[in-house]
């Protein structure tokens, strides 16, 4: 496997104008003639299917959820940064690039993130122009918020639901050309296989969830954007459906998976309640703004937060980064959360709970600012525990929520398979190991509205592949093997449900391979997963028939990869034998307990090339040179 | 680590097999239910107990589980989303069931709207509906910078209001004629609030409520049954918003 980043060289800041200027074009007239496929219709998805149909190529968009509208990037809440610096608070591109690359713990690639630093401000722009009602202040212009791991407010926001407001945007636009007829949509749909014919991605097979019809489908190139994997832990803030089937597909027909191990694990979630739970819910870290984090001084302590005293609290964050704060980045904060309550001195049933009080802030500001701000958040908390956080304290706690790797993509965004593209949080490259608050957001309509729909016009330019039908023996085969996984399915017949084992597996996941690893809880896995694996195969039970709707049957495929996938993540992080931003291996750490890298030996990208059925993934390496940011030990003290 | 206490319920859930199947309501018991489960985790525990006796598991549209994708939907005791105010089925819990209670179960019951299995419908023409108009007519690229133009906060705020919407369809299914005005309007709403949507402010209005006849939605009576569920709060003060739109668009046309 053959892995050239293909990044411009020269002055950091010219290198994307340079880039765009060597790239080769696709005449206007031309653009017709090319049949693009897209896997996925969230941020990433959805503007660059939009952004490419009105520049003239045919796109085929696919998504499993009953409309585009769905997609998880909904669920966003707090914001999107982008270098706007309208606060003149002292925000340029440099300073956001240099965040970014500071928050991803050094481990992402310098070209990329400044690129996105560049390109950020252009989406705002765009989104405003759509009609996304981003908050605003009284003299009309655009309101600003701070997020962790940054000293200016950069972060746009429509109340708290930003996500949902930007891809509605990039939704409506979806459908202007859906109307239009260049997008052909296709709902209901889930892919699960990547077709490649003579080294290059030229399609796909999917099942149509409604009437179980396998169906192919051919085109000159192919564009993954369906997200991340962090349902691999069963619990985490993703929506159900979120999957690694697409990607891992992908993985199993030659695409490099980049850095499984970086998975993000958000401080403030809601704990959870019980052994029936199905999916965790995120508090925005917006919260931070105006919420402090403590839990009581001494163990065990179990006084209503309003009998604890002042001087028997420990805001942590406060005391351990004093110029974060409650603002300090989401991995570091989580990890903190952990090590209180491992003290012991954790707050709720189970002891796994910190306190988010916005007990000051609404003595301060009264509960009406509060409200303003944080209403929907604070409505939220209360349908779900029954408690009121403008009385007494939030109760949260870390739950996984994003994950940083993905699919390795070069800086044209194109994956080790020619013609295979790949947007969003799906790849690999922008985050590090770490990504900083608001900045999911930024990427997946990076992505989309401005990169993708320059690069994968030189990838079509220059490729010049013959076209081909899904008559070609490669989709016959492909959909081949689809019938015949979802016909091994429903022959099994045993006794566990799909979700007993997804639980199984996450709960193996969270213990071993979630805030804290060692190299023997890792091994331990990669004995554990197997077993399972091989069970799965044996005992599970998956009803019904595959000619109608049949979510058991869905879930079963998503399940039997996250499997696969598991050990796949579990392998890259018993290799990475350092800490560094989500990936905390307790065996390197600070003596403060802060994690520890070795730039001598990791500073690079963890590229996993498939092996075939049973054979053990080979991992190469981009090695990341830092010309720009100078590799540092990254403080928020 | 569960806590909290634990209740039995009898719930009756329509059936159905496909598109063409007929359907029923159907009896189930549910055990140890717990009150901080959601609606959809109890229904989680019913599918899983189903599934260990061979019988298929109940369908059902989910995905976010907070409340925010839309998709979830489901009439609950008569009531889309079960009628507490501003919540998703998705984020109803059971806390506010009582043990013993018997619930009824059914999908959204709309002509434009037809079960596919079980609770599970077809929504594509809410799609149909955005690609006919619901939109600002802007390629990507060229935006002029985006505090170029002020936008008074208050009509942001109600540009706001009017977007929340989620597309779940729960006005629809609470509507006795089955009317999407409340979906159309939020959305018509949503983008005459802004100076960018203004300019199709109009035509956006006439194609919209088109496209919404052609897909077989009924008409408003101005019942309001729609606000009384929207898990979003949306008043129907933006059916207003459309009607001046449609009319004032008619007439200059």
């Amino acid at each position: 496997m053959k892995l050239d980043a293909r990044c411009p060289s020269g002055p950091i800041e010219q290198r994307w104008s340079n880039h765009k200027m060597d790239m080769k074009l696709v005449n206007p007239a031309n653009k017709r003639k090319f049949k693009i496929i897209i896997v996925g219709t969230g941020l990433a998805g959805g503007s660059a299917a939009a952004t490419l149909s009105e520049l003239g190529y045919q796109v085929d968009a696919f998504c499993f959820q009953d409309s585009p509208r769905r997609a998880h990037s909904i669920a966003a809440q707090g914001g999107i940064n982008a270098a706007k610096n309208y606060q003149n608070d002292g925000d340029s591109v440099q300073r956001l690039f240099y965040d970014t690359v500071k928050g991803g713990d050094f481990r992402a690639r310098e070209s990329n993130v400044w690129r996105l630093a560049e390109v950020s401000a252009n989406i705002i722009d765009q989104c405003v122009a759509q009609g996304v009602p981003f908050a605003r202040e009284y003299g009309g212009h655009l309101a600003n918020r701070s997020f962790g791991g940054a000293q200016v407010s950069r972060t746009f926001y429509a109340r708290g639901q930003t996500g949902q407001q930007l891809l509605i945007g990039a939704y409506q636009a979806l459908e202007r050309q859906v109307q239009a007829g260049g997008v052909k949509m296709h709902t209901r749909h889930e892919m699960l296989e990547l077709v490649v014919i003579d080294g290059h991605a030229r399609g796909i097979v999917t099942r149509d969830l409604v009437t179980g019809k396998i169906e192919s489908w051919a085109a000159d190139a192919v564009v993954l954007a369906s997200g991340g994997y962090g349902n691999v832990f069963y619990l985490s803030t993703n929506a159900k459906g979120c999957n690694v089937t697409a990607t891992y597909r992908a993985f199993k027909k030659g695409a490099g998976f980049a850095n499984p191990c970086y998975t993000q694990i958000h401080p403030t979630c809601i704990p959870v309640s019980g052994d029936y739970q199905s999916k965790l819910t995120l508090m925005s870290e917006s919260l931070r703004n105006d919420g402090r984090v403590w839990v009581p001084t001494q163990q065990g302590d179990t006084r209503a937060p309003s009998q604890i005293p002042d001087s028997e609290r420990d805001y942590y964050l406060e005391r351990k980064y004093p110029s974060y704060g409650n603002l300090a980045p989401r991995d570091i904060a989580s990890r903190a959360a952990k090590q209180v309550c491992d003290e012991g001195r954790g707050v709720g049933p189970g002891g796994r709970g910190v306190y988010l009080d916005f007990g000051d802030a609404i003595k301060r500001l009264g509960a009406k600012v509060i409200s303003e701000r944080y209403g929907n958040l604070f409505d939220m908390y209360t349908t779900i525990t029954g408690e009121d956080p403008y009385s007494a304290p939030m109760r949260i706690y870390p739950a996984v929520h994003y994950t940083m790797g993905g699919l390795w993509v070069d800086y044209n965004l194109m994956s080790t398979i020619p013609g295979l593209h790949v947007v969003g949080e799906a790849n690999f490259s922008d985050h590090g190991a770490n990504r900083l608050g608001a900045s999911a957001l930024m990427q997946g309509l990076a992505d989309g509205y401005f990169i993708l729909p320059y690069t994968i016009g030189h990838y079509l330019a220059t490729a010049k592949q013959p076209k081909v039908t899904t008559d070609h023996p490669e989709f016959k085969k492909a959909a081949e093997d689809v019938r015949a996984r979802t016909t091994r399915f429903l022959a099994i017949g045993g006794k566990r449900t799909v979700a007993d084992f997804h639980r199984t597996l996450g709960a193996l996941l969270w213990e071993k391979c979630g805030m804290g690893r060692t190299e023997k809880g890792l091994k331990e896995l990669l004995q554990e997963i197997p077993v399972l694996r091989e069970e799965f195969w044996k005992n599970v039970n998956v009803p019904g028939s595959d000619a109608s709707l049949n979510m058991a049957l869905e879930n079963a495929g998503r399940v039997a990869d996250f499997l696969e996938f598991g050990e796949l993540m579990v392998r890259d992080a018993l290799d990475r034998a350092e800490s560094c931003g989500g990936h905390f291996r307790e065996e390197f750490q600070t003596p403060d307990g802060e994690a520890q890298r070795n730039d001598a030996e990791y500073c690079h990208a963890s590229v996993w090339e498939y092996q075939g059925e049973g054979a053990t993934p080979v991992r190469h390496k981009e090695p990341l040179n830092f010309e720009f940011v100078e590799l540092q030990t990254r403080s928020y003290k | 680590m569960t806590t909290g206490k634990t209740m039995t319920l009898k719930l009756h859930v329509w059936r159905q097999a496909g598109p063409n199947a007929p359907g029923k309501m159907t009896d189930y018991v549910a055990n140890n239910v717990n009150e901080h489960m959601s609606f959809l985790e109890m229904l989680d525990v019913v599918n899983e107990e189903l599934t260990k006796t061979g019988e298929e598991p109940i369908a059902f549209d989910h995905d976010c589980r907070e409340g925010i994708c839309g998709a979830c939907s489901m009439v609950i005791n008569g009531i889309p989303h079960g009628g507490h105010k501003g919540v998703t089925a998705c984020q109803l819990h059971m806390r506010h069931f009582q043990d013993g209670q018997d619930i009824y179960i059914e999908p959204w019951r709309a002509k434009a709207f037809p079960v596919i299995r079980d609770l599970v419908t077809n929504r594509s023409a809410f799609d149909r509906i955005i690609a006919s108009g619901g939109y600002v007519s802007v390629n990507t690229g060229g935006a002029p910078d985006a505090n170029a133009l002020p936008i008074p906060k208050k009509d942001a705020d109600q540009a706001f209001d009017a977007a929340a919407c989620i597309g779940c369809g729960a006005c629809v299914a609470a509507c006795k004629n089955a009317s999407a005005m409340l979906f159309v309007a939020a959305k018509v709403s949503h983008l005459s609030h802004t100076p960018q949507g203004k300019v199709e402010a109009g035509d956006r209005a006439r194609t919209m409520i088109a496209q919404m006849d052609a897909e077989g939605f009924g008409t408003c009576s101005n019942y309001s049954q729609c606000e009384a569920v929207c898990p979003k709060e949306i008043s129907v003060k933006v059916i207003a918003d459309l009607n001046r739109e449609y009319i004032k668009s008619s007439l200059l046309k």
